[in-house]
């Protein structure tokens, strides 16, 4: 049992540093946007709109206040869960973004298993045949998979799969109204181009770590004791192996959620990041804020959550920090 | 010269990435056709002798834009590693110099801040702000390189400050910002050649992906992403126009990739845990 | 409560579909176009999406424009106008009923107009309703409209859809709920994807053929191919790249419509812009441009070359490509007449569309090859709007002007192009006070003269408006008088 009251300490410091760290990515996020030329309301009326028009539609829109006023209204309505409402679509930003997380959740989800069910067998056969041809070989196609620049990869299979074959449709998302299955196709394709280059990466992680592993004294022990090279792969390599590997998939899943944007504008499907590219250009600024602190979030409290795993897991590194 | 065979990866490697640098270096004084003139009658041509790779939507001459392509995606991508080496290395040095202070817990706060925003986001609010350019591509990759070279030198230096050199020059009077410039400094140069390596390539995808979505160099200069970017209405009209900008991208990057392996194995085989 | 009426849905889809089944005749349609509309306001609102998906569809206003332009009776049955030509009297359809049931009176029509043009109006087309005095109710069925002065273009002013007739107690939720008199009525709009239509079963007029209509928003031209090939959607109203356009006329199983749009593509010049400012330079440069080869590169072959700011396809047009024919050789001379015997560098900002990023790659080759250098940057429509269109701060831009009629901008001097000209703008002056058709007629061409003389603008081309549907589809509009998709008339050919 790790040391209560240190770990106490440590966990009050980093939960403030925490919410520093929110408060600092909130400043910086909507002064960014501050800065950003163009008018929403011009955006909306267009060409001919007249000078008095444009007016009553900014005091309707709530961009008439001072930029201190208009910030702590944005941030104290996150503190309680109210994201505002779309400049444009005019309805509240948390329905949007919910609308949109059933896109982008299950699509990280099911890149994420793609190149896990990919990279685990492969970074265990690969590892367990080292120096070999199929090692070798795995090797390879993982050095393509992380060079191939996934949205050109994606437009091939377009090419392929959806023009020439018409196996699935080129893109969009039918909603899960149209079914679980309808869904899943629609996903298929922007599913392997994010997978890609990730189950590169995974399948090499695994590989090394668990060469590292099978290097240490525990798996000696063991081979001493009589298991086969198979044997004690699968008992105890692959179990150690797991933490960098899972290390790696958290900080994927991220990154699935928040950089499927391009993926996500190929196969025009209406997840976050495409919500976030539309609304710059429409200048629906409240929506921008409001996504990009979401995914902030969910960034700083997953690695705050992992820092406390590893603290409660290894006092030391409690001290180091 | 026989140390460059002791790695499978490093000779390919090399001999893909200089195969880029020559047509990017090359493109600067001579290129086959002029691919700032367009030629509307003679477009969408196929690889012939007159153009090895086909001809463009506006009759250009493919493999002379993928040269003068090859000068964007590297010009872009070095800088951004530039930039990234050139604060991002200081800060790492600085904080771990000062391991456990407020300047350690700040700059590594700041770093995880940086990591914490969606990059490609924040490329698209760079731009969004200053417009595309190629300077602002260089200025969203590159702040996204500080975080990573901050790390990494901070992490290799906090071992070596351990060390008992180390301590002899601590002994003999001499002030953290000597020892880090003088001890320090020299002792994880390996580790940066290998890493900016990497951050090279990464920054060639970078790039690709923002001139893509039309956030990279403008025209007329000619950039691999918006090759790709102008040629995907007509891929099933002439798919030559997509596969060789998009196969120039997967050379160079696994060339480079290639080589950053090779030049690991090669300047510290130690470091083969530290990267995957 | 709740229960009874999902039960009765149930049914009533039941006995739809079970109706459909042995009528065996398709009647549901899935229609792609390009952008979404950000909400379901045509009244405040500059979208043009916004009236793709709802014009004439949901709402209709007193007037509408059939596919060739031409203006036609919509709410209004009828009309008389005084003898001073200040007072138009409607007299209105019968039996109209908004979508949530209630009637559609004179009321609502003095409620839409005097809301249109209010102080508080958001209406994006505010100038529409500028002439109108007052909006009386005469009697339930009858309305008068009294101007401040005699107004030709008054019946065309309300055919737009920034004009329609809306429902007072919907104002509150019509941007997410639209209710209004048309033949469809709104059912259901999944953001990022669809928006759903289905029939109003007590539609005044002519019953839509159609029972839903599914809006399918595709932007990206790439997906737009792909999904039209794959059958994804029956058809892509303003398909968005003119390259593939031979490949679907090759393909059987689609027709290909090309029609003629408002859109008179132009390349914008900043008339007080220095060496811009110069009518032998903007001269040069008009002469520097090859159209066939702009409408070749950048539409494919689709457009009709301009050489004044009117629609070829409006009887008052005058030819003048020839004042502006290509010449190097001449655009080199003037530039060293006018003191620029080795060219400038000037200032191109594109906005989105693909005619104006290809064009705009074309137009600086062609104006490098007689000594002008451009700087390309690509704007986003909001950067646009700010930095060209409000602070004009730009050499040459290339947009498509998409307003119906819209000659009156160069009367305008602070309009982005600062195109200051008072005999232009007397002209304009004679043009709005004049009722007698010839006369307007001769007036309009010598404004297009005089644009064409000025060169304020390079006059490229007539955007067109390519449409793409399943070749069984018929009564799809072919041309664009105003941004619609009225699929009032559509049916599937048995």
């Amino acid at each position: 049992m790790p040391n209560r009251k240190s770990m106490l300490h440590y966990f009050l410091k980093r939960l403030l540093s925490l919410s520093l760290s929110l408060v600092a990515a909130s400043i910086v996020i909507f002064l960014a946007l501050e800065v950003v030329p163009g008018d929403p309301a011009a955006y909306m009326l267009g060409l001919n709109a007249q000078e008095d028009t444009l007016q009553a539609l900014r005091e309707e829109l709530g961009l008439t206040g001072s930029i201190f006023q208009r910030y702590l209204s944005w941030a104290g309505g996150l503190l309680v869960g109210d994201f505002g409402v779309s400049y444009t679509y005019r309805t509240p930003v948390s329905e949007m973004i919910g609308d949109r997380l059933w896109v982008s959740l299950p699509l990280a989800l099911y890149a994420l298993t793609l190149s896990t069910l990919i990279a685990f067998p492969a970074g265990i056969w690969a590892a367990s045949r080292r120096g070999s041809a199929a090692d070798a070989s795995v090797m390879g196609v993982t050095q393509l998979g992380v060079a191939i620049p996934n949205f050109w990869f994606a437009m091939l299979m377009v090419l392929v799969f959806a023009i020439n074959l018409r196996w699935f449709s080129a893109g969009g998302f039918p909603g899960w109204d149209a079914g679980f299955f309808a869904g899943m196709k629609a996903l298929t394709l922007p599913a392997i181009a994010l997978a890609l280059p990730q189950a590169s990466i995974l399948t090499r992680v695994m590989r090394s770590s668990l060469l590292d592993t099978l290097g240490e004294d525990f798996i000696r022990t063991a081979r001493a004791k009589g298991l086969t090279k198979g044997q004690a792969l699968w008992r105890h390599a692959v179990r150690n192996a797991l933490i960098p590997v899972l290390t790696i998939l958290g900080l994927q899943f991220s990154f699935l959620l928040a950089g499927a944007i391009i993926i996500e504008n190929v196969f025009f499907l209406p997840g976050l990041g495409r919500l976030v590219f539309q609304s710059i250009s429409a200048r629906d600024l409240i929506v921008v804020e409001s996504v990009v602190m979401l995914l902030v979030f969910a960034v700083i409290v997953v690695n705050f959550a992992v820092d406390m795993a590893y603290a409660w897991v290894d006092p030391r590194l409690r001290r180091r920090r | 010269m026989s140390v460059l065979f002791h790695s499978r990866t490093l000779l390919p490697g090399l001999f893909l990435s200089l195969v880029f640098v020559a047509a990017a270096l090359i493109s600067l004084v001579w290129v086959p056709y002029d691919t700032t003139v367009l030629n509307i009658a003679n477009r969408m041509k196929l690889p012939s002798w007159e153009h090895w790779l086909g001809t463009d939507q506006f009759g250009r001459d493919i493999l002379s834009m993928i040269m003068v392509g090859a000068r964007t995606s590297i010009a872009v991508a070095l800088v951004a590693v530039g930039i990234g080496m050139s604060v991002g290395v200081p800060l790492g040095l600085a904080a771990a110099a000062r391991k456990g202070g407020w300047l350690d817990e700040v700059i590594m706060r700041a770093n995880d801040l940086v990591f914490a925003f969606p990059s490609l986001l924040i490329a698209v609010m760079i731009t969004a702000v200053f417009g595309a350019s190629a300077l602002n591509a260089i200025i969203a990759i590159g702040i996204f390189n500080i975080p990573v070279f901050a790390r990494l030198t901070r992490g290799a230096a906090l071992s070596l400050w351990n060390r008992d050199y180390i301590l002899a020059a601590r002994v003999a009077g001499k002030g953290p910002a000597r020892i880090s410039m003088e001890h320090i400094l020299p002792n994880v140069a390996n580790l940066l050649i290998v890493q900016g390596t990497i951050q090279f390539s990464l920054g060639i995808l970078a790039e690709a992906g923002l001139s893509y979505v039309g956030l990279g160099a403008q025209p007329p200069t000619a950039s691999w992403g918006r090759m790709l970017a102008d040629s995907q209405t007509m891929i099933s009209l002439a798919p030559h126009l997509a596969l060789f900008p998009g196969l120039a991208i997967l050379l160079t990057v696994l060339g480079l990739n290639l080589m950053g392996d090779g030049l690991r194995d090669l300047l510290d085989p130690k470091l083969r845990r530290a990267r995957v | 409560m709740r229960l009874g009426k999902v039960g009765t849905g149930l049914i009533s889809a039941l006995a739809l579909s079970a109706s459909m089944g042995l009528a065996h005749a398709k009647s549901d349609i899935t229609v792609a176009m390009q952008l979404e509309p950000p909400h379901l306001d045509p009244t405040s609102a500059a979208a043009g999406a916004i009236d793709s998906v709802l014009y004439s569809n949901v709402f209709e206003g007193l007037t509408r424009f059939g596919s060739d332009g031409s203006i036609l009776p919509g709410l209004a049955e009828s009309w008389e106008i005084s003898e001073d030509g200040k007072t138009y009297t409607f007299k209105l359809q019968s039996g109209v009923k908004f979508h949530d049931g209630t009637e559609m009176t004179a009321e609502d029509v003095k409620f839409s107009l005097d809301r249109a043009r209010s102080d508080d109006s958001q209406n994006a087309q505010k100038a529409l309703f500028t002439g109108i005095e007052t909006v009386e109710v005469v009697n339930p069925q009858t309305v008068a409209v009294t101007l401040s002065a005699p107004n030709g273009s008054l019946l065309f002013n309300l055919a737009w859809g920034d004009a329609v007739i809306v429902a007072p107690e919907s104002i509150e939720n019509i941007k997410t709920n639209p209710i209004g008199t048309g033949a469809f009525r709104f059912s259901n709009w999944v953001q990022g994807d669809r928006i759903d239509l289905e029939k109003n079963a007590d539609y005044w007029g002519t019953p839509a053929k159609l029972g839903n209509v599914t809006f399918k928003f595709i932007s990206d031209p790439t997906a737009a191919f792909a999904a039209v090939m794959a059958e994804d959607v029956n058809a892509f109203v303003g398909f968005p790249a003119p390259e593939n356009l031979p490949q679907f006329e090759a393909d059987p199983r689609f027709q290909v419509l090309v029609g003629s749009t408002e859109g008179e593509t132009i390349l914008s010049t900043n008339n007080k812009l220095p060496p811009l400012d110069n009518v032998k330079v903007r001269e040069a440069i008009a002469h520097a441009i090859d159209r066939q080869a702009i409408i070749d590169g950048a539409m494919f072959g689709y457009g009709t070359p301009i050489g004044t700011h009117f629609a070829p396809h409006n009887p008052d047009y005058v030819d003048l490509t020839a004042n502006s024919a290509y010449d190097p050789e001449l655009s080199k001379k003037l530039l060293a007449e006018a003191g620029y015997p080795d060219g400038f560098t000037t200032t191109l900002k594109l906005p989105p569309p693909s005619y104006a990023r290809r064009g705009g790659e074309i137009i600086a080759a062609q104006l490098r090859a007689v000594g002008i250098e451009t700087e390309i940057s690509n704007l986003e429509w909001a950067q646009w709007l700010e930095q060209v269109f409000r602070g004009k701060d730009y050499g040459l831009t290339i947009v498509s002007h998409v307003e119906p009629m819209d000659i009156g901008i160069y009367a305008r001097p602070d309009y982005y192009f600062q195109y200051d000209n008072p005999e232009f703008q007397k002209l304009f002056e004679n043009l709005t006070a004049e009722n007698d058709p010839e006369k307007r007629s001769e007036l309009l061409k010598q404004a297009q003269e005089m644009l064409a003389k000025d060169y304020v603008n390079g006059y490229l081309f007539q955007l067109a408006f390519p449409t793409v549907a399943n070749a069984k589809i018929q009564g799809l509009w072919v041309n664009q008088p105003t941004p619609a998709a009225d699929m009032t008339a559509v049916y599937w050919e048995e």
